[in-house]
Parts: C-alpha cells; sequence; structure tokens
C-alpha cells in the first residue's frame, strides 16, 4: 500500500453576511427603543400641554406635526406615544411567546394523542377572529392597556405553541434527539437544553412580526377607545382624535399614523432579516 | 375520483365542530359579567324586576337546563330576541351578515386581483427592481393599520375628490357596492399582501423544482409549462393561506365597519358585547364562526381537488 | 458512421457568490446511434451538469458554451422553437429521482399525452391509446387504469417506469439518462437496465448513462467516459478501459469495485476527495491524489489525446499508469 499525498485543504474565511432588512430593521427598531425609554429629551413640548393659542396649527417650525384640538404638539405626543406603543409590542407578546414556546415544547414532543387533541383545539380557536375574540374580553374586563395585554395573551399564545409543537415534532425526529433518549437522559431535558434551542426559531422570528402585529392591534384599540384611555399620548388614540378633522387638519391623524408604519417595519424587516440569517447559517 | 369520499368526510366532521362551536359560544356569552336585566332596566332595576326579567329570559334555571334551551333554540332556529333593539336576533342577522359578507367578498376578490399578477412578476423577476419595489410596496402596506388607511381613503377619494361616497351603505345592488369599493380596498391591502408574499414564494420554489425541469426536457412550450405546471403547484399553498386569512378579514372587517359607517355584522358585534345583548352576541358569534368554518370546508374541497395527495 | 451525438468543448460556468465556477470543461465525446454511452465519475464531476448542458437545460447564472452537434445541427445556436422540437422529440432525458421530476399532482397519463402534444399529430383518443401502449411498453401492469393514478400512487421502481415512458412518448432517438438507478433497490436496478436496453433496442435509441457505479457502466455501456473535475479524463470501449486504464483516477475507480469470487485482494481506495469547483489545483486537476504525479503533473493540464484508436487519454504518465495493470483484469 503506498501512500498519497492528501490534498491540501484550502482555507476559507466564511463570512456570516448580515442581511440588509436586518441592519436596516434594526436600527430603526434600536433608535425606537432609545426613543420610548428618553422620550422628553427628543419631544420640544409637554405632550399633555394644552396652548389655546395655537389651536390646529398646521406644522411650523415651532410645532413640526403642526398642533391638535387642544393646542397639544403633535410632534411631542407621536413621540411620547413610542413609549406606550413600544411597551405595547413588548409586553402583548412577551407572555404568549413564553409560555407558548413551553406549552408546544411539551406537545410537540409528547406527540401522538395529546398533539392531535392540541391540534384540534388549536383549529377550533382559529374559527373565531383573533380581533373579534380580544374585543370580547377586553369587553368583559373593560378597557385599558392591562386589560388588552390579558386579552392578546389569553389567545395570542396559541400560534407560538403550534408552531414550536411542530417543529420539536421535526427535531425528535432527528439523530441527535435518538443519541440524548439513548444515553438516558431525562425528557424535560432532552426537551427544554437539547431539542427546544433548535425548535425555538420559527418562534423567535414569528416573535418579531407578532410585535408589529402587536403596534397594529393595539392602535386598532386604542382607535376603538378600548386600548391606552385618553390623555395617554398613543398613536391609534391620536388618529382617532384627529379622525374628525381629517380635512382640515390632517396632520393630527397622519403623523402618529407614519410612526406606527415606520416601527411595523422595522419589527418586520427584524423577522425577515433574521429568518434570512438562520437560514443561510444552516 | 378519490374526491368524493374527501368532501363526505369533511362534511362529517364539520358536526364535532359545530359542536364544539355552540359550546364555546354558549360559555363565553355567560363569561359575560353584569346581567342583562341590570342592563334593560337600568336605574329601576329593583329586585323583583330584576328577577321577573331573568325570569322571561330563562336565566334563572340551572346553567345545564339553560344549555338544552339554547341547543334547541338553535335546532328550530329561534335564537331569541335581542334585549336592545328587541327584535328577533335571526332578523338581525339577516339584516346584517349579507353586508358583511359581501365586504369580505369584495375585498378577497380585490386582494387576488392585487396579488395574483404581482406575484408572478415579482417571482419571476426576482431579486430585481420590480420585485423589490412590488414587495417594498406591500411591506408598507401590512405595516399600515386598517384604520389608518381607511379614514386616508376616506378623505383623499370620497371626501376630497369625490369619487366615492363617505361612508355608509347605499340602496340598491350597485350602489352597494359603490359604498364598498373604498372599505373593500382598504379590508383588502393587508390580506393582498400576505397572498403575494406566499404566492412568491411558492413560485420561486416551483420554477426551481425538478418537474419543471422535466417539463422543459420534454419540450413544452413555456406558457404551458407556466400554466400547467407551475400555477397550479404554487396556488395550493396559498389557497390555504387564503382560507385561513377569512378570520382576519373578518376581524379587519369589524375596523372597517367602524371607520366607514356600514351597518355590518361586525359593528353589530362590537355594540351588543357593549350593551351585554346576550342573544346578539350568543346569534352572531354562532354566526360567524359557522361561516369561517364553511370558508375552512371549501378551502379544504378546493385544496384536496388542486393536490390530489391531500385526499389519501 | 457518423455520430449522431458529436459534443465539443462543452463549458458550462456559473457565476456564484465566491466568483466564476467551471463546472463542466472543455468536454468532448461522440455518441453513435444505438449505442450505449456510460459517462462515470463521483458526485460532482459534472458529469449531471453536462447532460443539462447538452439540451441548455441550464439555469440561469449558468453559461454553456461550445458545440453539441446533434445530427449535424448544433443544439447551441438553435432557436428555442427548434430547440423545443428536439427535446422530448428527438432527445429525451430522465432524472435521477422519480418522486421530484414528476408533478406531485398532474395524473401520469396527462403527463404522458402532454409529450405527446408537443411533439405528434396524434388526436386525443390516438394520444390516450398511445399512452396505455406506453406504460404496457415499461411493463406497468393494468395500464390503462393506472393512466389516471398520480406519481405517488407508484412504487419507486414503477415511478422510474412511468418517467422512462413519458420521455420516450414520442420515440426519441437519443436518451440521457442521468443516474436512473442510483435511488432505486439494486434489485429494480437491474429491472430497470434491462428496460432501457430493451427499448434502445426497439427504439434504435442510443443512450447516453449518467453513473457512479462501474458495475452498472460495464454491464450495459459499449463505451464510456470518465470525468472528473468537470473534464474527461479517459475515453474508450467499456472493453478497452476495464482491460488496460491509462488514467489513475480510472484505475482507482475500478480498484474500489468489490468482486466476488476469486481470491481475497485488498480493495484499492483513492486517498483524499475531489476538490470543490472553486478550488481546482492547477494542472491536473487529479495530482494530489495520484500516486504517478511528478512536477509536470503540478503546473501543465495534460490534454484529452487519443493513443490508440478510440481509446484516449488525458494524463501526462498515460503508460506508468497502463503498466501498473488492470484491477479488474
Amino acid at each position: 500500500m503506498t501512500l498519497v499525498a492528501t490534498a491540501p485543504v484550502a482555507k476559507r474565511r466564511t463570512l456570516i453576511r448580515i442581511p440588509f432588512t436586518l441592519v436596516f430593521g434594526g436600527t430603526i427598531i434600536a433608535l425606537s427603543t432609545v426613543v420610548a425609554f428618553f422620550p422628553s429629551l427628543f419631544a420640544p413640548y409637554d405632550p399633555v400641554a394644552m396652548d389655546y393659542n395655537a389651536l390646529l396649527q398646521a406644522p411650523t417650525i415651532a410645532h413640526p406635526f403642526g398642533t391638535d384640538s387642544f393646542g397639544r404638539d403633535v410632534l411631542s405626543r407621536v413621540i411620547h406615544a413610542y413609549t406606550v406603543d413600544m411597551q405595547i409590542a413588548v409586553f402583548a407578546t412577551l407572555f404568549p411567546f413564553v409560555f407558548g414556546t413551553f406549552i408546544g415544547a411539551l406537545v410537540g414532543y409528547a406527540g401522538g394523542w395529546v398533539n392531535a387533541l392540541f391540534g384540534r383545539v388549536v383549529d377550533a380557536i382559529i374559527t373565531f377572529p383573533f380581533l373579534v375574540l380580544v374585543i370580547a374580553i377586553v369587553a368583559v374586563l373593560g378597557p385599558g392597556l392591562i386589560n388588552m395585554y390579558v386579552a392578546v395573551s389569553v389567545v395570542g399564545w396559541v400560534f407560538y405553541a403550534r408552531l414550536v409543537a411542530t417543529e420539536v415534532q421535526v427535531q425528535k425526529r432527528l439523530d441527535y434527539a435518538d443519541s440524548g433518549r439513548a444515553m438516558g437522559y431525562r425528557p424535560l431535558r432532552i426537551i427544554f437544553l437539547h431539542l427546544l434551542p433548535n425548535a425555538i426559531t420559527p418562534a423567535l422570528v414569528y416573535w418579531m412580526t407578532d410585535m408589529a402585529l402587536a403596534i397594529l392591534l393595539g392602535s386598532s384599540l386604542g382607535y376603538l377607545g378600548l386600548g391606552a384611555q385618553p390623555p395617554i399620548a398613543e398613536w391609534g388614540v391620536q388618529i382617532a382624535d384627529g379622525k374628525n378633522f381629517m380635512n382640515t387638519a390632517w396632520w393630527i391623524s397622519v403623523f402618529p399614523g407614519v410612526a406606527i408604519v415606520v416601527t411595523g417595519l422595522g419589527f418586520s424587516l427584524v423577522g425577515d432579516g433574521l429568518a434570512e440569517l438562520l437560514r443561510t447559517k444552516k | 375520483m378519490l374526491l368524493i369520499p374527501y368532501i363526505f368526510r369533511r362534511i362529517l366532521q364539520l358536526i364535532p365542530t359545530f359542536a364544539f362551536i355552540i359550546i364555546v359560544v354558549f360559555i363565553l356569552v355567560r363569561l359575560l359579567p353584569g346581567d342583562p336585566a341590570s342592563a334593560i332596566l337600568g336605574d329601576r332595576a329593583i329586585d323583583a324586576n330584576v328577577d321577573r326579567i331573568n325570569h322571561e329570559l330563562g336565566l334563572d334555571q340551572p346553567v345545564f337546563v339553560q344549555f338544552l334551551v339554547f341547543v334547541k333554540s338553535i335546532a328550530t332556529g329561534n335564537l331569541g330576541n335581542s334585549i336592545v333593539l328587541k327584535i328577533p336576533v335571526v332578523d338581525l342577522i339577516a339584516q346584517r351578515m349579507p353586508v358583511t359578507l359581501m365586504l369580505t367578498l369584495m375585498a378577497a376578490i380585490i386582494a387576488l386581483i392585487l396579488a395574483l399578477p404581482l406575484a408572478f412578476l415579482a417571482a419571476l423577476q426576482r431579486d430585481k427592481l420590480a420585485d423589490n419595489a412590488i414587495r417594498g410596496v406591500f411591506q408598507v402596506g401590512l405595516s399600515m393599520p386598517v384604520f389608518y388607511l381607511g379614514i386616508i381613503l376616506l378623505t383623499v377619494f370620497g371626501a376630497g375628490l369625490g369619487w366615492f361616497p363617505v361612508g355608509g351603505y347605499g340602496e340598491g345592488f350597485l350602489d352597494h357596492v359603490h359604498h364598498l369599493i373604498l372599505p373593500a380596498l382598504t379590508l383588502a391591502l393587508s390580506l393582498a399582501a400576505i397572498l403575494m408574499r406566499n404566492l412568491r414564494a411558492a413560485i420561486i420554489g416551483v420554477v426551481g423544482a425538478e418537474y419543471v425541469d422535466f417539463a422543459r426536457a420534454k419540450g413544452l412550450r413555456p406558457r404551458l409549462i407556466m400554466i400547467r405546471h407551475v400555477l397550479r403547484n404554487a396556488l395550493i399553498s396559498t389557497v390555504t393561506l387564503f382560507g385561513l386569512s377569512i378570520g382576519t378579514l373578518l376581524g379587519g372587517a369589524v375596523i372597517t365597519e367602524t371607520v366607514f359607517a356600514i351597518p355590518g355584522a361586525g359593528r353589530l358585534m362590537i355594540d351588543s358585547i357593549y350593551g351585554r345583548d346576550y342573544p346578539v352576541v350568543q346569534g352572531m358569534t354562532l354566526a360567524l364562526a359557522v361561516c369561517v368554518s364553511l370558508t375552512f370546508l371549501l378551502t379544504d374541497i378546493v385544496q384536496a381537488y388542486l393536490d390530489p395527495r391531500v385526499a389519501r | 458512421m457518423t455520430p449522431a451525438l458529436e459534443v465539443r468543448n462543452l463549458t458550462t460556468g456559473f457565476k456564484t457568490a465566491n466568483g466564476w465556477v467551471t463546472a463542466v470543461k472543455d468536454v468532448g465525446f461522440d455518441v453513435m446511434p444505438g449505442e450505449v454511452v456510460g459517462l462515470v465519475g463521483e458526485s460532482g464531476s459534472g458529469k449531471s451538469v453536462t447532460l443539462h448542458s447538452i439540451l441548455r437545460l441550464v439555469h440561469a447564472p449558468g453559461i454553456v458554451e461550445g458545440s453539441v452537434k446533434w445530427q449535424g445541427r448544433d443544439l447551441m445556436t438553435m432557436s428555442e422553437r427548434e430547440l423545443r422540437k428536439v427535446r422530448g422529440g428527438e432527445i429525451a432525458m430522465i432524472f435521477q429521482e422519480p418522486m421530484t421530476a414528476l408533478n406531485p399532482v398532474l395524473p401520469v397519463g396527462i403527463q404522458i399525452e402532454e409529450n405527446l402534444s408537443a411533439h405528434t399529430a396524434l388526436d386525443s383518443r390516438q394520444r390516450a391509446a398511445r399512452a396505455r401502449e406506453l406504460m404496457d411498453l415499461v411493463g406497468i401492469p393494468e395500464a390503462a387504469r393506472r393512466l389516471k393514478d398520480y406519481p405517488h400512487q407508484f412504487s419507486g421502481g414503477m415511478r422510474q417506469r412511468v418517467m422512462i415512458a413519458i420521455a420516450l412518448a414520442s420515440g426519441p432517438k437519443l436518451l440521457l439518462a442521468d443516474e436512473p438507478t442510483t435511488a432505486l433497490d439494486v434489485t429494480i436496478q437491474d429491472q430497470i437496465l434491462k428496460l432501457i436496453l430493451d427499448l434502445r433496442d426497439e427504439l434504435q435509441m442510443g443512450v447516453v448513462l449518467v453513473t457512479h457505479d462501474l458495475g452498472v457502466v460495464a454491464a450495459t455501456c459499449d463505451r464510456m467516459a470518465v470525468m472528473y473535475a468537470g473534464r474527461i479524463v479517459e475515453t474508450g470501449t467499456v472493453v478497452d478501459v476495464f482491460a488496460e486504464p491509462h488514467h489513475a483516477y480510472t484505475r482507482g475507480l475500478l480498484g474500489s469495485v468489490p468482486r466476488g469470487g476469486a481470491g481475497r485482494t485488498m480493495l484499492l481506495s483513492i486517498e483524499g476527495t475531489p476538490p470543490g469547483l472553486a478550488s481546482i489545483p492547477p494542472g491536473c486537476a487529479f495530482n494530489p491524489r495520484c500516486t504517478f504525479a511528478t512536477d509536470i503533473c503540478r503546473k501543465e493540464t495534460p490534454m484529452l489525446a487519443e493513443f490508440a484508436p478510440a481509446h484516449l487519454v488525458a494524463c501526462h504518465h498515460h503508460r506508468e499508469v497502463a503498466a501498473a495493470g488492470s484491477p479488474v483484469a
């Protein structure tokens, strides 16, 4: 047997290209977070201060976004609303994400009839329109932000649970899960230390888009008078304030809407970018 | 044809689903706090009167009996009377439901008209200018709240340009359509965005599939390949998504009806929840859930028709 | 006799994130009418891309250059419409995995008939009849009933037969078979190969059979071409090449096939792995793994040259290789 020289291994730097969507979206979210934490640094006026000499004024240098029917500076209100709406994005999604992932992992691992039953329950729940359910629950509990969080959490965890359950089922069949079982690891350990880190990816990506959806939902409820209550500055509430003045003072409603779109875009882009990044990493 | 037994099976599956819906509706409504008696009587809510109203509404019976009464009344098509409006619930539903259904149907059609061709264009021009522009516009559309888009469209095209009426429903079929165009457009945008994204991904997936290569190797004309091989396969997942999105559409309809002052089922629902109008909430929820279930059924059947692997 | 298919200087490259990658370089071979030519090599050697390139099925951003003369006409310079007539009508191609090559949502009868619609003038009743005939021809029982079935309703071997029926519907004169048996059980493999050979006889068809399995080559091919890293390194009749391989890679391939009977001998294995297409070493691509390699091999790429009638090799030291003998002689 003669010895043969082995081919030299070419050294290649694997650059993980960070997707543009992630960068762009991440910047928007980072800026939004800063504004949310320190609104007073950015807002020129107090959001609830009324100036009766400057009612319904069009955008000027003094008031770049104009003023509303109470003489409040729209720009300052939009900025202060960042705190509320970013909070909504986080609090309306955090519990569903954590709880849903937890349940989903258990159900997915259990498989069999547990998973089948869970599937039917999910099917039944999604037969009812999400928004209608949330409104119904808020109507039961009374308007307000906290109640809105409760309402969303009661229904929202289901989507995460379904995602994670499906993914855990897939992971469960892969080799490394078998080897875990072969080594006699306890199921809980396998589920949470081994399977879940791999299975959580779709739930993480969904969480980002869910935050964008949460802002839409929160502002919708604010618009309907069921979410944040005046005089709290929240974008949906502001849009409702201005809806009767669309012909005369369009700025009251339009600018808060822009903020919703931009922030929502930020979260969606982060979600897309994250999905792309995790896809290429595989 | 494997399709017929599949349809049959799915229709049978509706029975447990409907049973479940009935139970859930019953429970949900009983959970609403505040009793209807106080709501009706207001200041005159002294105990004797409250008891009388409760007896009239059958609320003093044990829960189990109430449930049986409920099921019986559904079976006989009697859903009670609205506490607030004093007319039969079925009449109310008959009045309002078609409005919402028409709005939803129009929105669905508009969404399809927008999404289908643009998804094709985007997929075939992948990563080029057309693709990025289309995806960008739809991405913005997705991030826009329904009520925001609604009032903007209303202001620009309704009050401003005067092309469309500023809300309301109108008289006569064509007038209805005229009134519903703006609201339907508002509703359609986010659905179109979701459909477009899904269909585009499906087309890209299919175009790269081996059976498309095989079809090309057979020397088939490109248009034939596009229609028979690419489109049909790509539509499968989008059809499913379309069906599942009905729930979102109905949710959006609630808001749209509020913005455009349309006398539909969505608004009735919200008003009734606030007014503690049990019978209406019950009846409406039932009707909505049944509609959604039927839509799911229809979607499943269409999917089974397109994709024979489902009917196995 | 003139070759039915003449491939010359076929080169296919792809633009990737890391630059230009050449999957097929300067490939040339002939196929006589009715002949079975085996195209052998490991995965990544470019055999599949070669077949796709012949019919111009390579996806953008791939670019194909060179000339492919089919019955005197150059496929590379033909218009799309002309080429579509050749595809399926005169040259057919079958793929490795029938489950992904057949449209899952169309009945197989339709998939056969669309081939007939595109290339023949049969009316719909005649097409249906011909489809039935074809299913019989490839050995599918209850052909008439099974025309309405979908691909997933057939077993693996039956699906491959269906794919062959679809591909050969219009009576082509050349079959490009991309690893048609690799995804099948060994017992089914034999049946499919036999089917291909029978069809070759009946339809007087040439076959280019891409495979990595030398056993298949030995059993079915008249001539063979060995590919490595996108180039052809040796071609000749199967008998000649098996008896006297002139390239170290061919020798390695022959030696790595386990054989029953006879005494126990060491299995020759080739150290190392084939280079990624983006990092092909200079000179002869095989030199890092070749026991016969010298300095010139690392500097100068050997050209494919004929040293004996109809036996070509691309190697600087092919005589030494031949002298080392054939592992299967």
